[in-house]
Parts: C-alpha cells; sequence; structure tokens
C-alpha cells in the first residue's frame, strides 16, 4: 500500500471563517498506480496535492491522517516534513515552470536544490543525464537558462529534477496544462514513462482536463466541493460512471467528432456551494437530478464493485 | 460577409525593434452570416493576432480585410465606432474584462452612454433584459453584482449579452471558453450554436480541436502564421492532409480512444501520404511549376498559397514552417 489517506480535512483560515476547502477524505493509491483527480475550480484537488506535502500559513489541518508506505506523514509539522519532503513526496506545484530561477542555468538550480537535501550533485549526474535524455532532451540544457527552453521543455525539466530522488510518491499538478498538444502529449508520456521505469512508485496527477487523465491515469478520483464522489478506473469513468455529478461532467465534454447540430450536449445548471459554510448532506444535491430526502444527510463513500467508489444514495 | 485576403502582419521585436516576427502570412479567409469558422492553431500561430486585426486592436501590415464589400483595414476614430456597432470580440479572461472595482452593470452603462445616449431608461432596460435573455441569464441574479461574485461562465455570458446589445453580425471570440469549467463551458458553446442560427457570424480562435470541431462550420488550421489547411469541419477532421494537422489530431487527447489507437489509425494515412505534397502535385497536375507561377505573378514569392483538393477542402504546399523542405523536394 503506497499512500493511504484516511479521513482527511484541511481547512483554509479566512476572516469570514473556515473554508471547509476538504472535508473529510479517504482514499488509497495502490504500489504502481497512476490515479488522476479531476473536478471543477475549487473543489479542492490543487489542496489535496498541496496537503501531502506542505500546509501553507492559511491552511490548517483539521483532522485526518495520511500514510506512506506504512509510515504516518506529519503533514500538519513542516519542520518533520521536511524529511521526507522532495526523497518520499514530491510535488510539481502548478505553473511549476514558470517558476523556474531566470536568472540560474538549469544546472546550477538542479545543483542548489539537491544541496538543499544535503545530495551531492556529482552523485547523481549520470542519472540526471540518462533521465533527460529519456524525456528527450539534450544534455545541454543543464547549461541553459529557463528563458531559452520552450514551455514542454521546461515541464520536462521540472518533471526530471522533481523525481531525481526516486520519491514514493509523485504529485502533478496541471502539469500538462497551458502547454500545447503536441507538447501536452510528451509530458504525459513522459509520465507514464517514469513510472514504468519505477523511478516513481505511484503518481496523482491533478488536471481539470479528463480527456488528459483518460490517457495516462490509471484511475480517476472525481471531486466535488471539497468531497470525493467517485473513484474508478479511468475507463469506467469515462465509458460507465455511477455518480450523477460524473455522469453530468462526462457527458458535457465534446468529443472530436461531436457536432452542435447533430448532438446537443448539456451542462450543469448552478454552481458548487460556497465551502465557507457548507450545506449537510450531499453536496451536489443542489444540482442533482436524482436528488431526494435522504439526501440531507452525507452519503457515504463505498464500493459498489471491484476499484470502483461511489458516494451516492442513489448508486447501490 | 467578412473577408481577409493576404493579411500580413510583422511584428517589430528586439532591441529599437532591429528584428522582424512574421507572426501571419498572407492569410486569407472568410466569415458568412450564421457560420461558425474556427481558427484552430497551437500557441503563436497567429491567431489571436488575426482576431485583433478583425477587431482592429492591431494594424495589419498587408493585405485587406473587408467587411460587407466595405474595406475596413483601415479605419479613423468615427469610422471605427460604426464598425463596433456590427462586429465586436469577447476574450479569454471574463476576470480581466470586467474592472473588479466597479459592478458588472458598469460595463453595460459605458456602452449606453457612447452608442445610445438617446435611449431612455425603461426602453435600456427592456433592451438589457432581452440581451440577458438572449444568453440565458437572469437579470436579477446578475445585475448589481460585482465580477467575483459571478462565475466565469457567468461573466462570460455577460460579455455576450454586451456584444449583443449593438445588434452585431460578426463576433470574434478569442478562447472564450478555455477559462471556464468543463460543466459551464458547454453552455457558452451552445450559446454561440445558438446565436449562429439567428444568423450571426462567428470567428471562433482556439486551441482545442474538440470545441472548434463541436461548434464551427468551417475550420481554418494555423501554423506559424500560414494557413496550411481548412476546410469543412467534417472534411477536416475526418480526413486531414497536410502533416501538421494530422499530427494535431494524432495529439489531441480524446475520450474514447487511446493515443495508441489513434496512432495506428493515423500510421495508415501517414504511409500512403509519405514524401508527397498534394499542393505540388496539384501544381504539376494543371501543368504548371512552383517557378512559373512566382513569375507569372499569381502565387506569392514565399509559397503561401492553397490548393483545393477535394470540394470546398484546401490545403497548402506540405511543409511545416515556411523556411523548411517541402517533402516532395519541390
Amino acid at each position: 500500500m503506497s499512500l493511504s489517506v484516511t479521513d482527511l480535512r484541511v481547512h483554509y483560515r479566512t476572516l469570514r471563517g473556515d473554508v471547509k476547502a476538504l472535508d473529510g477524505v479517504t482514499f488509497e493509491v495502490a504500489d504502481g498506480e497512476i490515479m488522476g483527480i479531476a473536478g471543477e475550480s475549487g473543489c479542492g484537488k490543487t489542496t489535496l496535492g498541496k496537503a501531502l506535502i506542505r500546509l501553507d500559513t492559511r491552511m490548517k489541518h483539521a483532522g485526518g491522517t495520511v500514510a506512506l508506505d506504512g509510515e504516518k506523514l506529519p503533514i500538519a509539522d513542516d519542520g518533520a516534513m521536511r524529511r521526507h519532503r522532495y526523497r518520499e513526496v514530491s510535488l510539481i506545484p502548478q505553473y511549476a515552470m514558470s517558476a523556474m530561477n531566470p536568472t540560474r542555468k538549469i544546472g546550477r538550480m538542479i545543483r542548489d536544490l539537491l544541496a538543499a537535501h544535503n545530495v551531492r550533485y556529482a552523485d547523481v549526474l549520470p542519472e540526471l543525464e540518462r533521465r533527460l535524455k529519456l524525456v528527450g532532451l539534450d544534455i545541454d540544457v543543464l547549461k541553459r537558462y529557463p528563458i531559452e527552453l520552450s514551455g514542454g521543455m521546461k515541464q520536462r525539466v521540472v518533471l526530471v529534477l522533481s523525481t531525481l530522488l526516486n520519491p514514493s510518491l509523485l504529485i502533478g499538478d496541471e502539469v500538462t496544462s497551458a502547454l500545447d498538444v503536441s507538447s501536452q502529449k510528451a509530458v504525459a508520456r513522459a509520465l507514464v514513462e517514469f513510472r514504468d521505469h519505477g523511478f516513481v512508485r505511484s503518481m496523482i496527477v491533478i488536471t481539470h482536463d479528463i480527456s488528459v487523465l483518460f490517457q495516462v491515469a490509471d484511475t480517476i478520483l472525481v471531486m466535488y466541493a471539497g468531497h470525493l464522489a467517485e473513484k474508478a478506473p479511468a475507463r469506467t469513468i469515462i465509458d460507465e460512471p455511477l455518480h450523477p455529478y460524473t455522469k453530468m461532467l462526462i457527458g458535457a465534454l465534446p468529443k472530436v467528432g461531436d457536432r452542435y447540430e447533430e448532438q446537443q450536449l448539456e451542462g450543469i445548471e448552478g454552481r458548487p456551494p460556497s465551502l465557507l459554510d457548507p450545506p449537510a448532506g450531499c453536496r451536489f444535491r443542489a444540482r442533482c437530478p436524482l436528488a431526494h430526502d435522504r439526501c440531507a444527510e452525507a452519503p457515504p463513500f463505498r464500493e459498489v464493485a471491484e476499484g470502483h467508489q461511489v458516494a451516492c444514495w442513489a448508486v447501490s | 460577409m467578412l473577408t481577409i485576403e493576404a493579411l500580413d502582419k510583422v511584428y517589430k521585436t528586439g532591441t529599437f525593434g532591429t528584428s522582424d516576427l512574421h507572426a501571419v502570412r498572407k492569410v486569407s479567409l472568410d466569415v458568412q452570416r450564421g457560420e461558425v469558422v474556427s481558427l484552430i492553431g497551437e500557441s503563436g500561430s497567429g491567431k489571436s493576432t488575426i482576431g485583433k486585426m478583425v477587431l482592429h486592436l492591431l494594424d495589419s501590415t498587408g493585405g485587406s480585410i473587408t467587411f460587407d464589400g466595405r474595406d475596413v483595414t483601415r479605419l479613423g476614430f468615427r469610422a471605427r465606432r460604426d464598425y463596433y456597432r456590427k462586429v465586436q470580440g469577447v476574450f479569454q479572461d471574463p476576470f480581466s474584462s470586467f474592472n473588479p472595482i466597479f459592478k458588472v452593470d458598469r460595463t453595460f452603462e459605458t456602452l449606453r452612454r457612447s452608442y445610445f445616449p438617446r435611449v431612455s431608461g425603461a426602453a435600456w432596460r427592456e433592451k438589457l433584459e432581452e440581451a440577458l435573455g438572449a444568453v440565458s441569464l437572469e437579470p436579477g441574479d446578475t445585475l448589481g453584482k460585482f465580477p467575483h461574485q459571478l462565475s466565469g461562465g457567468q461573466l462570460q455570458r455577460l460579455l455576450i449579452a454586451r456584444a449583443l446589445l449593438l445588434d452585431i453580425e460578426l463576433l470574434v471570440a478569442d478562447e472564450i471558453i478555455s477559462m471556464l469549467d468543463a460543466s459551464t463551458r458547454i453552455d457558452v458553446l451552445n450559446l454561440l450554436g445558438e446565436l449562429k442560427g439567428r444568423g450571426l457570424g462567428i470567428l471562433f480562435v482556439t486551441h482545442d480541436l474538440s470545441l472548434g470541431n463541436y461548434v464551427s462550420d468551417r475550420v481554418v488550421i494555423l501554423y506559424k502564421g500560414r494557413v496550411v489547411e481548412r476546410g469543412a469541419t467534417a472534411a477536416v477532421f475526418d480526413d486531414p492532409l497536410h502533416p501538421y494537422t494530422r499530427d494535431l489530431l494524432a495529439s489531441v487527447p480524446h475520450l474514447d480512444r487511446t493515443w495508441e489507437e489513434v496512432e495506428a489509425e493515423e500510421s495508415a494515412r501517414s504511409a500512403r501520404l509519405a514524401g508527397r505534397c498534394l499542393y505540388h502535385e496539384a501544381l504539376a497536375a494543371q501543368g504548371r511549376a512552383l517557378g512559373d507561377e512566382v513569375a507569372a505573378g499569381n502565387t506569392p514569392a514565399d509559397d503561401v498559397g492553397l490548393v483545393e483538393h477535394a470540394p470546398g477542402h484546401f490545403v497548402g504546399c506540405f511543409r511545416k514552417a515556411a523556411d523548411e523542405e517541402c517533402p516532395a523536394g519541390v
């Protein structure tokens, strides 16, 4: 068992009260699994990714545990997390490629990063060069400045450097967004390759683009307003989703070949609830066509078939 | 209705504008009433630049833009104001299109002040509600609110409503749904489809092929400022000819097929078209070599012309970038 998250709650402190961005999520990521997290903006997917590595000053750990390879991660203790960060859990944050130091050459930047974790650059250099070649980059990129690289190249450099110490878990937050489709494909392919080569044991890929998840992920976890809605193998989520939200979300995505004249797709009416004071029970209730009295009570996230978990009363 | 002929744009870059960036190369296309034309390309293809030139936010370097037979390439201040009654644009980020300090109503008020100063308050209110109704927004839910109180999809629809207040004939929609969530995205797309049904012409600028495909009648594929292929949506998507279009279609993440499956299909077509160039083959079939063309002055010297491969389906020389060699070695 690589990662197991139990009833994790992370709130944001604001002047108007706590925003319950992550309100009791429980899931597991198996060894060698690439799990995709999908959901609309504000559903808590980025918060989930960040909570596994570092809580910033606004974030509050309100309960729940995270265990990686059987060992409990001290996520609320910034100092104690330092030992695990980068070596065991590594995160590629959103917009990572734009966050490279513009005044440092790539090689120098990697050297600094390794020094901060007490690793000698010379020791990992052969491996670094091998991996750069693997993702289709010339080793000369180490002598270049970030500005000299294209978005796709930068994102691949970020991928290589964040997995250099073979972490157990890599979290990639929107790693393929803001890239052209051809670079998107190259980066997505590199993610799968890194898992296949065992550079990372398992992976969480966060993106709003479900079609990318379908290409790279083994399983997809759908989140809605700080709760989990459904987790299932990627193909099941696309072809036979069970949760009404997943159904409507997949139904709202035009496939290449769908035409407005022939088949009109429908969006989802309404907006997600405010997480400042979220309603009790199922959070999708207000937008759900199947909502009934029982939905006032929060449905459990339970397994309905092998590897398929759903939080909905209407699904049995 | 809108016709673009051999449009060019050169940006001056570098210190003191010492180097040139040819962003748009001899692009020709047209948009008719009641039609959605998608401009599809990756970053740097010049798709937004074309949209901005149509909207007069940028000056063109060469070529012409005509609207209903009238040349609108160079317009004075006054003429431009009249032009904007008919042509409006909506852009990618709805949040930056509104001033966050003011309520969204102000956007409509400024429009009223410059275009409808003589309309009475009651009549204006009626007109406004009608426009909001057309984009399926409840006036009570949206008016009197600040931008941060509304969702991206609502703001984007408010901007379209703003454009509709002017009885426009052409809408330039520049990546208007890329920032929206999947569940609201489709509503805006359906709205475009509905507006098209009412006779509006739409120039839909996008990098997302599945969105371009869903709503558009014709597509124009751009690569590094050059039109490489254009034609009816179904023709281009079912039978992509240009190597760039084929690459692009093979790279798009599909929801129902994996990349491996798409590539397997694509490899058969690639094998058939390898080392060929339909553009030069078509020219040769007409008994002309490219050299003659240039000498006769029919084709621009930088070779950005298109040939009609099948009725309504045009394709350019199979080079990718303008400075590359043609794969057929012509």
